[in-house]
């Protein structure tokens, strides 16, 4: 049984040309590579570094938050679960759509028209400084550092199925490639050539969709019903439960409050996002703002039914037992789907836009965390406001050289590991930690300093503390193999007590209660000025940070 | 460019155009984003707990009717999109930018601009 799992898996892995994967994927950097030289210079002040000179139009940026946004994760991950699980992977994408309404509607605008730079910049504005900012950026660095990390380490999977590379020492080398690529990116081409980076990436990684969604379609002659009993009737499929919801989060009570929980957490977690947040700053005004979120609503909607299709496809045209037994498992549908439909060239070009997914999202959280360290720690809070921006950006693109360090050797310690859930985490710990604060500060005028680091920090903590006491650290087993499913893999160690695997569903109604309970209680005579030009500016956009004139 | 007279924004937040701009915006967006989140709440309840009911086909064909719910979060955020967007390009813009002449605009003082070098 072992050996015939593992031969198929080696079968599988010889699938394709790595030559010709490796060619396109070198191809996409050396475009992107020119692309940021360009864009790098007319990199002067800060305005250009962190904020690409505020000169993208909505459309631009729209494009550029869909490449931000739609990480290996969504397409890789999703896929892949609606191959396997059927319906319950659809949900995901749900949740991450429906995520951009609160967005567009609640943060996006008034974000823009209120801070510079950061999403300290907006929670500060009114309250205590020093203490406020610094509590955002803790909690902007942690969710750019689960994201990263969750990133990086996917990488590690990804190569060994799409670049064939087995050894772990090969994938370590092609992680720190990754992560010097990174920084590359960043140090050279600031927010405008991340910025056109995810651009060029999103419309690869749309168009690639497309290409493999009409082929699907094509198949089955353009009916969904046919491709939906095509994915009923493959071998090892879970049939007629691939249909409706249940198969992946309805076997317990727990599972079905896990299910919950995540629920809340995708919904309320995007608009909390430090990396999404920071590309409202990248256009003009609040009118593009609202313009590239309404462009990234339509490119991410359209995108998630594309993996729709693309993850019942792979179902019905490789099968869920060729699935599982790739190396990649659930991660290798699309890959494996591209190879059944267009052969090696277009698994090359699948496999090359889902590396260059990692790359440009990386990207993003880098430049984010650079920004949220320079910006508001070192030059705001170490500083006290005294440095020149310069100065503050020589420390941004330091900061850079040090968390693409990081990155890489988080990357290489977690390759391999259970990490599937750092992702979770950080949509936890944005819903919890800054959604919150975000709201209350620019819609609720008695909100204090008090409110804002109760509910930062207490949604912060309570995420990290009971995700360590949560099943996905220790004590998952599978009930089948007895398999360790946790991050510690000795199923010996058993500290868990929370028994969900994502904290959301407790943390972010607590942060919200914390942040009302904070400001009620406490008598803090508010900076009535500040507050006014906050809630004027917000809403009207005078005063508000105009692009950089060259 | 103009810059704001210091207390150009007190002005401002207590005149009653402003007072009706943010009731107006309020007014849209407070319960349209009750409306979705409750709407998606109704899914996600539906989903994780009437398997029965999300199971079943519509038409003797394979679509079911989770999948036509699951496609419907789809059509309303693309619809409450755009109708936000009509909107605010209607009802909301021209009010917040008359509001923004009054304080930016060549009636407004020239009081010295704030320091680029500002870290806020």
């Amino acid at each position: 049984m072992r050996t015939a799992v593992s031969a198929a898996a080696a079968q599988t892995t010889d699938i394709g040309d790595p030559v010709v994967n490796i060619a396109i994927f070198t191809a996409f950097v050396v475009v992107t590579l020119v692309v940021v030289l360009r864009a790098s210079r007319s990199n002067r002040t800060a305005a250009d570094f962190y904020a690409g000179g505020r000169s993208f139009t909505g459309p631009q940026n729209g494009i550029a938050i869909a490449g931000d946004y739609l990480s290996a994760a969504s397409f890789l991950g999703i896929a892949g679960a609606i191959a396997i699980y059927g319906y319950d992977g659809f949900l995901y994408s749900i949740g991450f759509l429906v995520a951009w309404l609160v967005a567009l509607l609640l943060v996006a605008e008034l974000l823009r028209n209120t801070g510079r730079f950061t999403m300290a910049d907006v929670l500060s504005f009114r309250l205590r400084e020093r203490p406020v900012r610094t509590a955002a950026a803790i909690s902007t660095l942690a969710v750019s550092f689960f994201y990263l990390l969750a990133q990086m380490a996917g990488a590690g999977g990804l190569v060994a199925l799409l670049l064939g590379i087995d050894s772990r020492a090969g994938q370590n080398v092609v992680i720190a490639v990754v992560g010097a690529l990174m920084v590359l990116y960043v140090l050279v081409g600031g927010m405008k050539g991340t910025t056109w980076v995810q651009i060029i990436k999103a419309c690869l990684l749309v168009a690639g969709a497309a290409v493999m969604t009409a082929w699907v379609l094509a198949r089955y002659g353009f009916n969904l019903s046919d491709l939906l009993g095509g994915a009923v009737s493959a071998p090892g499929s879970a049939g007629e439960a691939l249909l409706g919801p249940g198969a992946q989060y309805g076997a317990t009570e727990v599972s079905k409050l896990n299910f919950l929980s995540l629920a809340l957490a995708l919904v309320l977690g995007t608009a909390g996002l430090p990396h999404v947040l920071m590309r409202f700053y990248t256009v003009p005004s609040s009118k593009e703002a609202r313009r590239s979120v309404v462009w990234a609503i339509w490119i991410i909607g359209i995108f998630y039914l594309f993996t729709l299709v693309i993850g019942y496809g792979a179902a019905a045209i490789v099968g869920p037992d060729a699935i599982r037994a790739a190396p990649g498992k659930a991660n290798s549908a699309a890959p494996l789907l591209a190879y059944e439909l267009g052969g090696t060239i277009l698994l090359g070009i699948i496999a090359a836009v889902a590396f260059a997914t990692i790359l440009a999202v990386v990207a993003g959280l880098a430049i984010t965390a650079s920004a949220s360290f320079a910006h508001d720690i070192y030059a705001s809070v170490i500083k006290k406001g005294q440095v020149s921006a310069n100065a503050e950006v020589r420390v941004a693109r330091l900061t850079i050289v040090v968390i693409g360090a990081v990155a890489i050797v988080g990357g290489i310690f977690a390759n391999g590991q259970n990490v599937a859930f750092l992702v979770a985490l950080a949509f936890a710990v944005a819903a919890s930690a800054n959604l919150p604060t975000i709201i209350y500060s620019l819609f609720w005028q008695r909100f204090t300093t008090r409110g804002a680091l109760w509910s930062t920090y207490g949604g912060l903590v309570s995420c990290l503390v009971l995700i360590t006491f949560s099943p996905v650290v220790s004590g998952k087993t599978d009930p089948v193999t007895g398999a360790s499913l946790s991050m510690i893999t000795d199923t010996g160690v058993d500290f868990s007590w929370f028994p969900l695997e994502n904290p959301g569903l407790v943390t972010i109604p607590l942060a919200f209660f914390l942040g009302w309970l904070g400001s009620v209680t406490g008598r803090e005579h508010g900076n009535e000025k500040r507050a006014a030009e906050m809630e004027v500016r917000s809403l009207t956009g005078a005063g508000a940070e105009k692009a950089v004139q060259h | 460019m103009h810059t704001p007279r210091e207390d150009a924004y007190e002005e401002v937040r207590a005149s009653p155009e402003f007072q009706a701009l943010r009731r107006r915006f309020r007014r849209f967006v407070l319960p349209v984003s009750a409306l979705f989140l409750v709407w998606y709440a109704t899914y996600v309840l539906l989903a994780d707990y009437a398997h029965g009911f999300m199971s079943t086909r519509v038409g003797g064909s394979n679509i079911t009717v989770g999948l036509l719910f699951g496609l419907g979060q789809f059509v309303s955020t693309f619809a409450i999109t755009t109708a936000y967007v009509r909107w605010a390009n209607k009802h909301f813009d021209p009010a917040a930018e008359e509001l923004r002449e009054r304080i930016e605009g060549p009636l407004a003082s020239s009081a010295p601009a704030r320091n680029q070098e500002d870290p806020r």
